[in-house]
């Protein structure tokens, strides 16, 4: 496969129009932290964004900036931290914390912070993608209101480069706030676990994050509150986590169980993650199935977002141990993340059913791109 | 509804008022309240991804709904009901703001908050719109984030006082009206913040709403802005559009030339916290409409070429669609009808709206063709 880094917007697209024209597929990738998706059809070139690398606005007074997709989470986090300001997008960022701003939209990946500013597609405002006619479509726009014309962004995120590719995003940044604090809580017992989630997500305090955790049969609740307030809503988390017997702490020094939770997401050592869409009222039954499985949860405690991370074992058995995670939490989807090729192979990454949903999807990639050009096969039915 | 998981299946076709009232007796809120909560419906919400008054924190529809059920003119699709999606990108996010081009929703579910623990409303007077868009841009770079942030000029004020008398500071060239919510501690210590920001920007009066029926009335006084507008002039027409809030000042002294260009009053109402402007182009009478329209128009222009957008909240539709090209190019637009096409390869759903000029989709080529409903006297082509 021949490699290609495009230097410009119009480069990218005359290369996936050459490439359309040739029959030619091509790989899409940021830093290749997420090898994730089917395996795909054949693709003659990869086409990688390290050359679309700039940060091109950042407009401090308005709390938006424009992005290439090649620049990294990790250069974006530094950067706009000057100014008091993030992108409250948080994935765990991969092999030598390289994964870049476009994968992480592509991918539709997110961490913790989801919880209270929403997923990758909540923050883009605008997007401009190359499409493998050679065309530049530019959608949205930089301000935080508009409604003009379709949110193609909406569609690119998480398309997983089906669709063309992402050459520019602009983003809502958020304030970093001037405090912050944790209360974290433990416990044994699943139901317990469950029932400490459900009550802080819904009771009227305002956590940034509110995360679980299930590892070595023990459960965890973190809640994080940000603001000026933060210590002061940290101990009436504190106190409603206690009345539920729950064992609880306050620390404002919590970066490190926080990179924790993010880091979790991802599997290092050769085994699979597979996420989990759920309903909060699910969580007992995840862990379960976690612990039975041998393997830790994390996840969004108010969203039912979950990932298990299954532990390096024969290839044969990954393929047994997700196929039985799936049956016993039917029907919630579960979509492999990371894994050996070997199960990638021999199980279909995406849990996916032919719903009306894939159908849509399946004729929204014929209009992009109807020579199946752009990361062939690699998404949900075949796309 | 699912209270424990905070979310509710609602029929597209609720007014306002019937969500809230609904979602209230158990202490929850949808909290999306645009200008028009009183008379609109949640799926015309979604139709036209409403912002509004409350639009500066999350308070978008986007923010709110979870998954859809949508006729589409090649299908029902129904996302999954789940809390956090699975795979790829969701269709039902394409439904936002898509105007009636690509379905009708016939379910909505909606993600549920908690009714805030506080509530905390003031209203400021400023001698000029720069000085109160100043204390916007410090009330945002010093990290809050207000329910609502809403600006009123000195024309808008005095309308709106005279309808309703509740006190506006009518010898201010601006107002604002600033409103937190949130948990109680979190609420009140921002709100301190916000009263000292306005102070130091100039603010020639303070008010601080006391209780809710003080609340009410500037709110009320806010919402009846446009309607006021009747005693300073016949008519009116309003613009939306949308600039970069540190532009503020730059667009808002566009627009008082181009008034004194045209002879006209433009009143401005706006929510200040995300840059989405409604200037008000008083006029008299049928012989001034087209003068005021061409106005309006130039104003819209001015919000694009100062970075902005052509609609913050009320949609293309049929009157904007002729500014579409203004903002997007043909390669932009060929997207948007790819998009379209796969939804609605006919053209069946609300044909004629959002895209600029009328394209086919290539399968069914051929000049107009009566609708159905069209054919029986049902509808009719406006």
């Amino acid at each position: 496969m021949r490699s290609q880094a495009p230097e410009t917007a119009q480069e990218a697209a005359a290369l996936l129009q050459d490439c359309a024209a040739d029959a030619v597929g091509v790989r899409i990738a940021g830093a290749g932290t997420k090898p994730w998706g089917s395996p795909g059809g054949e693709c003659g070139v990869e086409l990688r964004t390290a050359a679309l690398d700039a940060v091109v606005e950042h407009n401090r007074g308005d709390f938006t900036a424009i992005v290439q997709p090649g620049v990294s989470l990790r250069e974006l986090e530094e950067r706009f931290a000057d100014s008091g300001q993030m992108l409250a997008l948080d994935p765990p960022l991969g092999e030598g914390d390289a994964a870049t701003l476009g994968g992480a939209v592509a991918a539709g990946d997110s961490g913790p912070l989801r919880h209270r500013y929403g997923a990758a597609r909540d923050l883009v405002l605008g997007i401009t993608v190359a499409l493998s006619d050679g065309s530049l479509a530019h959608a949205g726009g930089k301000v935080i209101k508009n409604v003009a014309g379709y949110d193609l962004a909406k569609l690119y995120s998480g398309s997983f480069g089906t669709l063309g590719l992402i050459c520019e995003i602009a983003v809502r940044l958020h304030p970093v706030a001037p405090a912050r604090a944790t209360a974290l809580g433990t416990t044994d017992d699943p139901g317990v676990l469950q029932r400490a989630a459900v009550a802080l997500a819904t009771s009227s305090l305002e956590a940034q994050a509110l995360d679980v955790r299930w590892e070595a049969q023990r459960g965890a609740i973190l809640a994080r509150f940000a603001g000026i307030a933060a210590a002061a809503q940290a101990e009436a988390a504190e106190r409603l986590l206690a009345q539920l017997g729950v064992q609880v702490s306050v620390t404002q020094d919590d970066d490190a169980l926080w990179a924790h939770q993010r880091a979790a997401q991802r599997s290092v050592d050769g085994g699979a993650i597979v996420r989990v869409s759920g309903r909060p009222t699910g969580l007992a039954d995840a862990c379960i199935a976690a612990q039975i499985a041998g393997a830790t949860l994390v996840g969004r405690a108010a969203l039912g977002l979950w990932w298990v991370g299954l532990p390096a074992t024969a290839p044969g058995e990954l393929v047994t141990s997700i196929a039985r995670l799936r049956k016993v939490l039917a029907p919630s989807p579960c979509v492999v993340l990371d894994a050996p090729s070997y199960v990638r192979a021999h199980l279909d990454p995406w849990d996916h059913v032919e719903d009306p949903a894939v159908v849509l999807m399946r004729r929204v990639k014929q209009r992009f791109d109807p020579t199946r050009t752009c990361n062939p096969g690699i998404f949900v039915g075949g796309i | 509804m699912d209270p424990v998981s905070m979310t509710a299946s609602l029929g597209p076709g609720l007014l306002g008022p019937e969500v809230e009232t609904s979602l209230r007796a158990r202490g929850f809120t949808l909290g999306h309240f645009p200008q028009s909560f009183e008379h609109s419906t949640l799926g015309g919400w979604i139709a036209t991804r409403a912002g509004g008054h409350f639009a500066t924190n999350y308070t978008h529809i986007d923010d709110f709904v979870e998954s859809l059920r949508v006729v589409t003119p090649t299908g029902v699709v129904e996302t999954r009901r789940l809390p956090g999606s699975g795979a790829g990108p969701s269709p039902d996010r394409l439904f936002l703001g898509s105007e009636g081009t690509l379905g009708i929703t016939t379910e909505v579910t909606v993600r549920l908050m908690r009714t805030p623990e506080a509530v905390r409303t003031l209203l400021a007077g400023f001698r000029s719109t720069d000085d109160a868009g100043a204390a916007v841009s410090s009330i945002i770079a010093a990290g809050i984030l207000p329910a609502a942030i809403e600006m009123m000029d000195a024309l808008t004020i005095q309308a709106a006082e005279q309808a309703v008398g509740a006190g506006f500071p009518t010898d201010a060239d601006a107002a604002l009206i600033v409103e937190l919510d949130g948990s109680l501690a979190e609420c009140n210590a921002c709100f301190d913040d916000v009263v000292a920001i306005c102070e130091r920007n100039g603010a020639t009066s303070i008010r601080i709403a006391e209780d809710d029926v003080e609340r009410a009335l500037i709110w009320r006084t806010r919402k009846a802005a446009f309607a006021a507008m009747g005693r300073l002039a016949p008519n009116y027409f309003v613009q939306d559009g949308v600039i970069p809030r540190t532009k503020l000042p730059e667009v808002l002294a566009r627009i008082g030339a181009l008034a004194d260009e045209y002879g006209m009053r433009v009143a401005n109402v706006f929510h200040a916290g995300d840059g989405n402007l409604h200037p008000l182009v008083l006029y008299d009478g049928e012989a001034q409409a087209e003068r005021a329209e061409e106005l309006s128009g130039k104003i819209v222009e001015a919000c694009v070429d100062a970075g902005g957008s052509i609609t913050g909240e009320h949609g293309v539709g049929v009157d904007k669609k002729r500014y579409m090209p203004s903002m997007f190019d043909e390669a932009a637009l060929a997207a948007f009808q790819h998009l379209r096409c796969a939804f609605d390869p006919r053209g069946l759903a609300n044909p004629g709206k959002v895209m600029p000029t009328p394209r086919l989709c290539g399968e069914v080529p051929g000049p107009y063709r009566q609708h159905p409903l069209e054919r029986d006297g049902i509808a009719e082509r406006f």
